[in-house]
């Protein structure tokens, strides 16, 4: 296997490809929403627990994916996870750049480490089709946040 | 396994057909291109890019206007080409073969134009589970616009469509039946000549989808007795924009136009026109003249080599593809019809076919994953998608090889 491919299929991505985390139904969730990629036909819910201070505290996703799509879902709930909803659309914006090759919002300090663990699926800028894989689920989070029922990457 | 005569000695000189085709020359990723999407659309031969060029360099100008010499040229090359089309698919006339844009138009145009003309509410129209959605949406418009009713022949799991599955639909209410010649994702090739046979039992007329099927296999369309034949030029190795609508004389006669404009009327007054004849009351607008042109040399191509030869060829390629991939633990074919055409689709447990097609690009190998347009068949074998690989006639053992093995370096890779 050749640098490119390693580059873009790290080995936390495939980790977390395999083992995805929070991968379950939350049944008193809140908040929801479908996300769809019609392109590779992968589809994915999103549940979240919003309290009444505004912060996440439970997030989790179902459904099959590509392993890009899989992994960028399990690492979005591990750092989403505890964080306002202003933070994970700060979280968003900022992965969002970094999977198209755009300019970078400048985070807070306290979300930096956040954002380090998502640099592990930059590779995909390389790979225009596949920045859809990676944004699906945060696409898909930022739906249910604002109660839209279904979103699509397409 | 199958052991071809094209394994002892191609029956074609397959290193001089490659050097034909200038693409496949030039490497991808630093790697060779191995192009196993050929189904979505085939390569083209340099004698085809030369025949596009040759009309815009040398004979190029509007068709069926000027009254000078480089119009006529092109008129009789644009009509030449019509001709060829013809002798290719065994059509009685020449002006049965309408040039369209590609597979989709040619059956939109059937289902604007036949269906809006002749298919009443409660008249039923007959389509397979694994049709392109180019086969299926164009009817549902309709069903939406005239309240026909579209029955779905279901697909066996190993991926058949039997001619007496289509039967069981066939009633009196069944006024066209609309099926693949061959499946783009399966490989299948469908019964067509018993199915029309059945349908006609009942008055029924029937559309082939030939877009997977021409580039294959050898099509007689008095012989199979088909109403409609569409195909796309882009898949038999021909430019894009163009395709093929066969139809009946008598049938396309009594149908209306599909679009109005210039090159369709015999004379327009503000008040009323009146139709061109066939085919030119199908072709409105200016054509893809340079393109038709070289679809016709495409088709040459292909004769010359002899679509025998090429079945033979890309059957061997089929059998040793499938035997190979079968090894591979964890992979599952789906299309294991014995009749079929080159085309290998299957999933891994371990990778989706997203991650597969791209280690396999990693690789230099060209396939397609996804829903493959046909989004019922994904759902009829509960896959969101598949990855394909389908050959042509240029394609190689060798290749077959190095899909393999880039198979492997995903399963490497994915795989615990
Ligand atoms: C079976 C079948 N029908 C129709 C089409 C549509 O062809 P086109 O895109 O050239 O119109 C395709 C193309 O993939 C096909 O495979």
């Amino acid at each position: 296997m050749n640098d490119d491919l390693r580059d873009l299929y790290q080995e936390v991505i495939l980790d977390h490809g395999r083992h995805p985390r929070n991968r379950r139904i939350i049944e008193d969730a809140n908040h929801h929403a479908h996300g769809e990629n019609p392109l590779c036909g992968d589809k994915l819910m999103v549940f979240l627990k919003v309290n009444a201070a505004g912060v996440i505290d439970d997030v989790s996703f179902e459904g099959k994916g590509c392993a890009i799509s899989t992994a960028s879902a399990s690492l979005m709930t591990e750092v989403v996870v505890g964080k306002t909803q202003k933070q994970a659309e700060d979280l968003f914006a900022a992965f969002h750049a970094l999977t198209t090759g755009g300019e970078p919002p400048v985070l807070p300090e306290d979300l930096e480490d956040d954002f380090d663990r998502l640099c592990v699926l930059a590779g995909v800028r390389d790979y225009p089709v596949r920045v859809k894989c990676a944004t699906l689920a945060w696409h898909t989070l930022e739906a249910a946040m604002h109660d839209a029922q279904k979103v699509t990457t397409e | 396994m199958i052991i071809t005569k094209a394994e002892a000695g191609h029956v074609y000189d397959i290193d001089r057909v490659r050097a034909d085709f200038p693409i496949l020359a030039r490497p991808v990723r630093g790697r060779p291109l191995v192009y196993l999407d050929n189904s979505a659309s085939a390569q083209k031969p340099q004698v085809v890019i030369d025949a596009e060029s040759f009309v815009y360099e040398t004979e190029y100008a509007n068709i069926n206007r000027g009254l000078y010499y480089l119009s006529e040229r092109a008129t009789e090359r644009y009509e030449a080409s019509r001709r060829t089309v013809q002798h290719f698919i065994n059509a009685k006339h020449s002006r049965e073969v309408i040039f369209t844009r590609n597979t989709t138009e040619s059956i939109n145009l059937v289902a604007a134009s036949y269906g809006r003309r002749f298919l009443q509410p409660g008249d039923e129209i007959i389509i397979s589970g694994l049709e392109h959605h180019s086969n299926i949406v164009p009817w549902q418009l309709l069903r939406d616009e005239r309240g026909i009713v579209i029955k779905v022949v279901p697909v066996a799991d190993n991926g058949e469509v039997s001619a007496e599955a289509v039967a069981a639909l066939l009633g009196p209410r069944t006024k066209l039946v609309s099926v693949a010649h061959v499946s783009n994702v399966l490989g299948t090739i469908l019964p067509v000549a018993d199915i029309i046979r059945q349908a006609h039992a009942v008055g029924a007329k029937v559309l082939i989808d030939g877009a997977q099927a021409v580039m294959h296999l050898p099509v007689d369309v008095q012989e199979l007795d088909a109403d409609f034949y569409a195909f796309s030029s882009h898949k038999i190795y021909g430019p894009t924009g163009v395709g093929v609508l066969y139809g009946k004389e008598e049938l396309l006669n009594a149908m209306p136009p599909y679009q109005g404009g210039g090159d369709m009327i015999h004379t327009v007054t503000f008040e009323k026109s009146t139709w061109a004849e066939l085919p030119a009351k199908f072709e409105a607008g200016t054509p893809a003249i340079a393109q038709v042109a070289a679809l016709a040399t495409a088709i040459d191509y292909v004769s010359k080599l002899g679509l025998a030869a090429i079945a033979a060829h890309e059957a061997d390629l089929l059998a040793y593809a499938t035997q190979s991939l079968q090894e591979i633990p964890g992979l599952r074919i789906f299309g294991t019809v014995p009749h079929k055409a080159a085309v290998v689709s299957f999933a891994l447990e371990s990778a989706h076919p997203h991650d597969i097609a791209q280690v396999l690009d990693n690789s230099g190998v060209a396939i397609r994953a996804g829903h493959h347009c046909a989004q019922p068949l994904m759902e009829r074998f509960d896959v969101p998608a598949l990855a394909r690989a389908s050959f042509g006639l240029y394609n190689t053992r060798a290749e077959v090889d190095a899909l393999v093995a880039a198979v492997r370096k995903v399963e490497e890779l994915f795989g615990q």
